[in-house]
């Protein structure tokens, strides 16, 4: 198991985000994780890598615990983040940004090293012809592109993608699938947060649903998606429902 | 690295090169006391570009380590009969020692916070520097005159003064660069640009910024040793004063802050501007004044300074104006 959750739960005062979250997955798969706005997706990946410590359990990454390490030492260890609120180094070129993910991931390359690496990744996501420019240039797809690229550069053993999908258009969308398909060839495992579900079913091996914060559901997409369970937490419950419609 | 395959190194290199090479070679000792605070200012400015250009933390108090570090390297001449080169390095060590114990309180804070609190240490050192009495308290310290005898009288002493400067200046530009150009550089750019991302990334942030600070007080402690030397004594009020922390940060500003040449281009026409100024007879005592309204020019109209002004109309000139 390269990522093991245990008995996650965090607190931000008197809101509970999450609730003993447990998951695990194993190298080599795309995980999606689903959930209705508000579920807790985005704060289970800050406490997954760092950027705030789990008020109780534990996040064991590749056999060891990184629970409440700092951002910076966890993504070291090769766990790499895109984000879902794009956020480009907007005074630094398009390649510095990758350099960046390159010099201080896994890895550690030199300067040198990490500008060839960059081109690498730049290439992969298909933004190269854009390296020179400011980041600041980049459009709303190019950013997440951007995003997607600086998380490889650090060539990590897991990505984090936090909506990369969200705000593409439908061609653009069939091409980040794409990209990803890929990069799941190569060996990277995936976890992924994802809004749109013809994506999210298509592409995950396994699929976790969170819902105010608690797992209500884990499975195969196709389990999740006939778990009633989930389609109550996105539809409400059925049949309620149709006792409504009959009245 | 090979640093002298570098195009945008030489610029800047030359410019202080050659500035005080000319000095030397005319031998006038107006033109040398005019060299001296301008390579003074460029020492200065070109540090705190390290932190406030490089690294995105605006430092009012870059003084603090001029006035500190000085006062050090000033009691080692006057009192323990350092040479002063050693007093020198004595009172930068010193500057560094003391950014690390202001970093660890004020360097968690961000933004405006950290401008703030870094106005208040500037308060604080004066305030302490005048009770504290083996500095001499408000009346400071002055130099026996038998010390300037090891260089061959203070004559020679003052040309000497000014090598040291002169070499200490180059020591910073040259450190500057290579910053700027080292994977350490681009991690201080990226916490410039958005720390919590830089941190996700992998960028060490508290400790990156606690060298980028330790680095840029290391040069004023240097600076601030040889300025007094030359002037032959120290008091608190000459040490610590607010209106120079102002006049560094206008000068990184003018010429464009997170580049090398920027704060030297900027120390040159902010010294011509003053010179003006002060000598006109409209703008005498309004030069304050004045540099605040060109502080805020800059600051509303070439955000990037004159040479990221320049970098940006001339594209082709990019790699020569680092």
């Amino acid at each position: 198991m390269i990522l093991q959750v245990q008995e996650v739960s965090k607190r931000f005062g008197g809101l509970q985000a999450l609730l003993d979250v447990n998951f695990e997955l194993a190298e080599g798969q795309i995980m999606g994780l689903i959930g209705p706005n508000g579920a807790g997706k985005t704060t289970l990946f800050n406490v997954i890598n760092g950027v705030y410590p789990p008020t109780e359990g534990q996040v064991i990454f590749r056999g060891e615990k990184i629970t409440g390490l700092p951002s910076y030492e966890v993504a070291r260890r090769g766990l790499a983040r895109a984000h879902q609120v794009v956020r480009p180094l907007n005074d630094l070129t398009v390649r510095e940004n990758v350099m960046v993910g390159a010099c201080f991931g896994r890895e550690r390359h030199s300067r040198s090293s990490a500008a060839s690496l960059a081109d690498q990744a730049l290439t992969q996501v298909g933004l190269i012809d854009r390296a020179d420019q400011f980041a600041l240039s980049l459009n709303v797809a190019q950013k997440k592109r951007l995003e997607l690229a600086r998380a490889l550069a650090a060539r990590p053993y897991l990505l984090l993608l936090d909506e990369v999908l969200a705000g593409l258009n439908p061609s653009e969308i069939a091409g980040m699938m794409e990209t990803i398909r890929t990069i799941r060839d190569q060996g990277f495992t995936i976890l992924m947060i994802e809004h749109i579900m013809q994506a999210v079913m298509s592409i995950s091996d396994q699929i976790i649903v969170l819902d105010y914060g608690q797992l209500i559901a884990g499975g195969n997409p196709q389990e999740v998606a006939n778990n009633p369970k989930v389609i109550e937490a996105y539809l409400g419950d059925p049949e309620m429902t149709a006792r409504l419609l009959a009245e | 690295m090979n640093l002298w395959r570098q195009p945008g190194f030489w610029p800047s290199f030359l410019l202080v090169f050659l500035s005080g090479l000319v000095v030397l070679v005319l031998r006038q000792d107006t033109l040398r006391e005019t060299a001296f605070t301008v390579l003074m200012f460029i020492g200065l400015a070109s540090s705190l570009n390290i932190l406030m250009g490089y690294t995105g933390y605006v430092n009012f108090g870059h003084i603090v380590f001029f006035g500190l570090g000085g006062y050090f390297g000033f009691f080692l001449v006057s009192e323990m009969g350092w040479p002063v080169y050693l007093a020198a390095l004595g009172g930068g060590v010193l500057s560094s020692i003391l950014a690390y114990i202001i970093g660890a309180a004020v360097l968690r804070l961000r933004g405006a916070y950290f401008a703030l609190a870094t106005i208040g240490v500037n308060e604080a050192a004066r305030a302490f520097v005048s009770n504290f009495e083996p500095f001499g308290g408000s009346t400071g310290l002055y130099v026996n005159f038998s010390a300037y005898d090891r260089y061959g009288g203070a004559g020679q002493a003052l040309w000497f003064t000014f090598i040291l400067l002169w070499l200490v200046v180059l020591a910073v530009i040259v450190v500057s660069y290579l910053v700027k150009r080292s994977r350490f550089g681009l991690g201080l750019s990226a916490i410039r640009e958005d720390e919590d991302t830089a941190m996700v990334m992998g960028v060490n942030a508290p400790l990156d910024k606690t060298k980028a600070f330790l680095i840029s007080a290391f040069f004023p402690g240097l600076i601030g040793t040889l300025y007094f030397f030359k002037n032959g004594n120290v008091e608190p009020d000459d040490a610590f004063r607010f209106q120079m922390s102002l006049e560094i940060l206008v000068m990184v500003m003018l010429g464009g802050k997170g580049l090398l040449l920027g704060p030297i281009v900027g120390a040159f026409a902010y010294e011509r501007l003053r010179g003006y100024l002060l000598t006109s007879v409209i703008f005498k005592n309004l030069h304050l004044a004045t540099s605040g309204l060109v502080l805020l020019l800059i600051v509303l109209f070439v955000p990037g300074g004159g040479v990221g002004w320049l970098r940006e109309r001339f594209p082709k000139l990019r790699r020569w104006l680092e």
